[in-house]
């Protein structure tokens, strides 16, 4: 077992080193650096600032820099937001976004999970049907066309809900529907194919023989088997909900990492697009880490490699 | 209790042919489609693929209206209205072609550049899928196929390349390879094609090749690994076939059903993607529409022109769904062990 977490650290970070040296190198490919978005200031101006910000050194060792100030936990100045580091940046913006994942992915569980045991548990029947509808549906829509009907139907129509900006606890609602929609259908999904799997087997026989109650031979057997090809998807669907976070905060204003994210791109603040992008895939590297360690103890069958 | 008799006796011939039940044996194909045409929402989901072809493809070109034509006088015209100069020239008698979805803010017909916008999604996901279908089938089979340390490492490999958040890479693939692309269309005649194509498009093919084909890879090589198993293989080697021929002419040709279902699956889930990245702005670029651009520009007359996004999004989901229901009904038709 422990073989095997260190393989996958191993890996995972491994991976992130990759990421890095990709992600850095490819900002250097966009010409004009960080200072010519604005207007052209004079060679003098440029060389100060190119000299400030260390952009005047060869690439290696630039990259050394970056490397070495990295692993002290300075990602550098934001070139854009003068007198902000990347860190403050980041550390303010993440928070939100985290909120708002965090509670997608809540709602993700704790109605895909239901929904697709109720789908097995009355295979055929009619709940089934609209259960299996609806989320073939969900799989299919994508987030930001959601988000965009919720909005014209809950803001602008029936005015219930309020369109921009995360100050109350009604302005959480509908970005974390547009985000959580598609987790909730694949959930309820996979939820439903392994119940029906469990639901076959031979133990489900003995427990139904022993004379268990319903609630504990679905809490006690049936849930705990099925709830592990659930636990493989954790891992894409976090990624999914950060990503997915790209477009919702753009469209409902949300000041979170995401946006954050997309507005450094577009500004070229080099510091800021690589600070957010090694912090994101850390992110979800590490996580699946964790979950691929959850699983392993969770199923004691699966081999170790 | 009364026993008849007649019961008992022994069955005659034809009684006997009564209890036989024995299926002409059909081909594999005709197997599949027979079970694919008895299903319902795939087929449904076939017309409505059909239809949106139709619509993406040829339509356009018969349409009056040039995606790209911005009519002075024709801003921001309602679903069926005409312009003032319209309005003018159907009283004296003259046919304007109605704008079915209305006008953008430039006068550019709505609906047919939702039309083309489905053609730039429908192209995108169909080459993105081929492109995956043709790197993940090959890497797979040979990873599959000769097994051992080979196999280990290109395993390491795909799951390096899984672990990747793609979506972040792409992104910044597309942000930073915009420039020097630009630069080889611009300086080299012979890449001119890249400027009418569309830098962002490109980058997407590019990103799609390098990163999304580890899915197909992985099924390709498990089922590679059931079926190199099989007597017709020991026997195709101790013929002396070689190994391309092998995998060629064996392996790969029962993989086709496979290789189809997930290829279906996957061109929603690039649609879906290059739909999002054009949404953000980093898809193709103006004035050739997608369906993702059209939606984001909209976005904000959403409170006065509602379908200018109703209309995007509503194709978009539909082309989606309806490819995923289809790739669904072909996976339940072909897939040898739901055979009853």
């Amino acid at each position: 077992m422990g073989n095997y977490i260190f393989k996958r650290v191993f890996y995972a970070i491994l991976t992130l080193a990759v990421v890095i040296t990709i992600t850095f190198f490819l900002m250097y490919l966009i010409p004009g650096g960080p200072f010519l978005a604005e207007k052209a200031p004079s060679q003098a101006t440029l060389d100060a600032m190119n000299a400030k910000y260390g952009l005047d050194k060869p690439l290696i060792v630039q990259f050394k820099n970056y490397i070495v100030n990295m692993l002290q936990g300075d990602f550098g100045p934001s070139i854009k937001q003068r007198g902000r580091t990347v860190v403050q940046i980041i550390s303010s913006k993440f928070p939100v976004s985290a909120r708002v994942g965090g509670l997608s992915v809540a709602v993700a569980l704790l109605l895909g999970i239901p929904l697709g045991s109720f789908a097995a548990l009355y295979r055929g029947k009619w709940i089934d049907k609209a259960i299996n509808f609806i989320s073939t549906f969900g799989i299919a829509v994508p987030s930001f066309v959601i988000s965009t009907v919720l909005v014209i139907i809950f803001s602008i129509n029936l005015k219930w809900l309020p369109t921009f900006g995360l100050t109350s606890p009604l302005h959480y609602i509908m970005p974390v529907i547009a985000i959580a929609f598609y987790p909730t259908a694949y959930i309820s999904r996979l939820m439903r194919s392994s119940m029906l799997d469990v639901l076959g087997q031979d133990y489900m026989r003995t427990a139904r023989a022993k004379g268990l109650s319903p609630f504990k031979q679905l809490f006690k057997h049936a849930l705990r088997n099925a709830i592990l090809p659930i636990v493989t998807y954790l891992g894409p669907m976090i990624a999914y909900t950060l990503t997915g976070s790209f477009v919702v905060e753009r469209i409902f204003t949300i000041p979170g990492l995401g946006n954050e994210f997309i507005s450094s791109i577009t500004n070229r603040d080099y510091p800021m697009v690589m600070g957010t992008t090694i912090f994101l895939a850390a992110f979800i590297v590490l996580l699946n880490v964790v979950v691929d360690i959850v699983y392993k103890l969770v199923d004691p069958r699966i081999k170790y490699q | 209790m009364q026993l008849d008799v007649s019961n008992f006796v022994p069955a005659s011939d034809e009684e006997k042919q009564s209890l036989v039940t024995m299926r002409d044996s059909i081909g594999f194909w005709k197997d599949g489609l027979h079970r694919l045409r008895k299903n319902n929402v795939a087929m449904i989901s076939l017309v409505v693929i059909v239809i949106v072809m139709v619509l993406a493809f040829i339509v356009p070109s018969f349409y009056p209206y040039d995606y790209k034509e911005q009519i002075r006088g024709n801003e921001n015209l309602a679903p069926m209205g005409y312009s003032v100069k319209e309005q003018a020239s159907i009283d004296s008698g003259d046919f304007v072609f109605p704008h079915f979805l209305g006008t953008d803010n430039l006068g550019r017909d709505l609906s047919v550049r939702i039309m083309m916008g489905s053609k730039i999604s429908l192209l995108v996901g169909i080459i993105a899928s081929a492109i995956i279908m043709m790197i993940g089938s090959i890497y797979g089979a040979v990873a599959g196929y000769f097994g051992g340390r080979a196999d280990q490492i290109m395993m390491r490999i795909v799951d390096m390349i899984y672990t990747v958040p793609d979506l972040l890479i792409i992104i910044l693939l597309i942000a930073t390879l915009k420039y020097p692309l630009k630069d080889l269309a611009n300086t080299n005649p012979a890449f001119a094609w890249i400027n009418t194509v569309g830098v962002g498009l490109i980058c997407i093919f590019i990103v799609f090749a390098l990163l999304y084909w580890v899915g197909m890879a992985r099924q390709i090589r498990s089922q590679i690994l059931s079926l190199k198993e099989q007597e017709y293989v020991t026997a195709a080697r101790a013929l002396g076939a070689s190994h391309a021929r092998i995998i060629r002419k064996h392996l790969l040709k029962n993989c086709i059903g496979l290789i189809i279902v997930t290829t279906t699956l996957q061109i929603p889930s690039a649609i879906f993607t290059e739909s999002f990245l054009s949404f953000i702005g980093l898809g193709v670029s103006a004035p050739m529409p997608s369906l993702g651009s059209l939606a984001a520009t909209a976005l904000g007359g959403i409170t006065s022109y509602p379908h200018r996004l109703l209309a995007p999004s509503i194709m978009i989901s539909l082309i989606i769904l309806s490819f995923n229901l289809f790739g669904d009904g072909l996976r339940d038709a072909f897939d040898p062990k739901l055979k009853n």
